[in-house]
């Protein structure tokens, strides 16, 4: 059984370790102080299991998550108070708040082995799309190649969905997340950004102008240049949030 | 801006009572005198207005301008020229409503000194009175301002342990402690040691107002050590004072929110390895604290402004010292400097 430890401070991942010694069929793979090591060890080894701390440098643990391709099983160590964790208790394998006793280490490998590997995977899945939505950071991390990319909200100029991904349009260039657009609509500010399109989401201090394009459909003008169709919910729902 | 006595009704209505007694005895004396109660009235009416007038005057002037320096002077100034404009003026007044009665006429010219010491008397008493009633207020202002820095110093350190050292902190701590103890139980030990100082410290500072330097030091010192026991090699710290500063004076409990905000923002917004530095030195005399730290400035944007520790530092100091300008940042080539400044008292 492969497991990969993600922890930024030193100490906790040696208790982890230590707690480990008596598991003969783990192999630790890996190490790791931020989310960027620990994406690559993913990765690389393909883990049973890992073991990740919320309070990271840079790009925390749920974004962290949110970049893994097929993501692993996941025990969340962290100090985190009780409030914030409740939210994920139903969908990750367990959580483990720091300072925690070797008992309760041994109950949550209990909990992981009990469960077989694809239930395993599917509540870490259903765990990202919680965790995402009530986490939203100021801020959306993505993939730009084998770099890690963070957008600051007040970057991104609009949303255009692609398939299985969302096209991040920023003044730097476009991005892609595997995500729907639901989901984006769910977790970014409803006061910085409107959908007013089946495939398009905006920023709204970019709105420049509404033109009337033809019977009963506009376009909307970005102040960057950028023409976009707005449906006919999309409209109500600029008129309200402009004021109109 | 201070509130006006004539702002509370009872202070008014004193004050018109008073004037209609002065009124009623003036008039009383001169229709003894024999002047008849047209001009007896006439004349106690003119010069009572004035007098009641110019006093009001005074307290309305000294409402917007009361001197710090010179006090006496100026309110001696003040009510000489008032006193001598009501008796000239209250004559001129006089002579032109009543102007066929030669007795009284000699009577207003002779009487011109008893009335300049009347005037004066009253103006003086109504400086003495508005004077005691403004600084009473700015001492009340003043007090207010200082309950209320310090039940948010209070309030304040609350927060600090319930938000900031609970959850992470303090449960890192024990969570790393728990580690040691294991493989290295002598640094577990000493680790606990430091932990419970530190508390003990900050339990112990909450009943003081301000303290040395030499002392927060040493307490942030406990601080800066757990933290580089939680992070390892990642954490440097490099604290550098001048000479003979250890005897300047600090708020209680005002560097570490500071230095705290640092190493968050340091450690959580780069990967590499972090060097705090925190520099103490005295400017004119001020003490001078500059902390710095390494920060992206890509994404340090997207963090959440400068976060609790920093507002709330740069809303005591100004509870304390009525001043906004004590806590400056600035961010230079990947390096965010925080500077604060604490004025010493004389």
């Amino acid at each position: 059984m492969k497991v990969v430890i993600i922890d930024d401070e030193p100490l906790a991942r040696m208790l982890v370790k230590e707690y480990l010694q008596v598991y003969p069929q783990v192999e630790i793979m890996e190490e790791c102080g931020d989310g960027f090591d620990g994406l690559k060890a993913i990765q690389k080894y393909q883990p049973d299991l890992i073991f990740l701390d919320i309070q990271m440098p840079k790009i925390n643990g749920f974004e962290m998550l949110e970049l893994v391709e097929n993501p692993p099983a996941v025990i969340f160590t962290t100090a985190f108070d009780e409030f914030a964790i409740k939210a994920f208790e139903t969908h990750a394998i367990d959580y483990l708040l720091k300072p925690f006793s070797k008992e309760r280490f041994d109950k949550a490998m209990q909990k992981y082995s009990l469960q077989n590997a694809t239930s395993n995977k599917v509540q870490t899945q259903s765990l990202l799309d919680t965790a995402s939505q009530s986490h939203s950071e100021h801020r959306v991390v993505v993939k730009d190649g084998v770099k890690i990319k963070i957008i600051p909200l007040q970057q991104i100029q609009y949303l255009e969905a692609a398939d299985d991904y969302v096209k991040i349009h920023t003044a730097e260039g476009i991005f892609l997340k595997k995500k729907t657009m639901q989901f984006f609509e769910n977790g970014l500010p409803a006061q910085q950004f409107v959908r007013i399109h089946r495939s398009y989401i905006v920023a709204v201090s970019l709105i420049n102008k509404i033109d009337h394009n033809e019977k009963d459909s506009y376009l909307l003008l970005l102040s960057t240049g950028t023409k976009l169709p707005v449906s006919k919910s999309g409209y109500i729902k600029l008129k309200e949030i402009l004021g109109l | 801006m201070a509130q006006s006595p004539f702002f509370t009704g009872k202070f008014t209505r004193v004050f018109i009572a008073w004037w209609l007694i002065w009124f009623a005895l003036q008039a009383l004396l001169l229709y003894w005198e024999g002047f008849g109660w047209r001009i007896a009235i006439i004349d106690s009416i003119v010069f009572n207005f004035f007098t009641a007038a110019a006093c009001w005057l005074v307290t309305f002037t000294f409402q917007f301008y009361l001197p710090r320096q010179e006090r006496f002077w100026y309110i001696l100034t003040l009510s000489i020229t008032l006193s001598l404009c009501i008796v000239f003026l209250s004559r001129w007044v006089l002579q032109l409503t009543v102007d066929d009665n030669i007795i009284y006429l000699t009577m207003l010219k002779n009487w011109l000194p008893i009335r300049f010491g009347i005037a004066l008397l009253m103006i003086g008493c109504m400086s003495m009175i508005s004077v005691l009633w403004y600084t009473f207020q700015d001492q009340q202002e003043t007090e207010n301002r200082r309950t209320t820095a310090q039940s948010l110093k209070k309030e304040a350190e609350l927060i600090a342990l319930r938000r900031q050292l609970q959850p992470h902190f303090l449960f890192n701590s024990l969570n790393s402690i728990s580690a040691l103890v294991g493989t290295k139980p002598e640094e577990a030990r000493k680790m606990i040691q430091q932990l419970s100082d530190f508390l003990r410290g900050t339990i112990k500072k909450e009943n003081e107002q301000s303290v040395l330097l030499s002392e927060e030091l040493m307490h942030l010192q406990l601080y800066l050590d757990i933290e580089k026991l939680r992070f390892g090699d990642r954490l440097n710290t490099i604290v550098t004072t001048g000479e003979d500063i250890g005897k300047m004076k600090l708020p209680a409990l005002i560097l570490q929110p500071v230095v705290e905000n640092a190493i968050k923002f340091g450690l959580y917004d780069t990967t590499e390895n972090v060097t705090i530095i925190i520099t103490c030195r005295i400017e004119n005399n001020n003490l001078s604290i500059t902390v710095s730290n390494p920060y992206d400035p890509e994404t340090a944007q997207s963090q959440k402004g400068e976060g609790f520790g920093l507002s709330s530092v740069k809303r005591r100091l100004y509870l304390l010292f009525a001043r906004t300008d004590l806590v400056e940042t600035q961010a230079l080539n990947k390096i965010f400097i925080t500077t604060i400044k604490i004025p010493q008292q004389i």
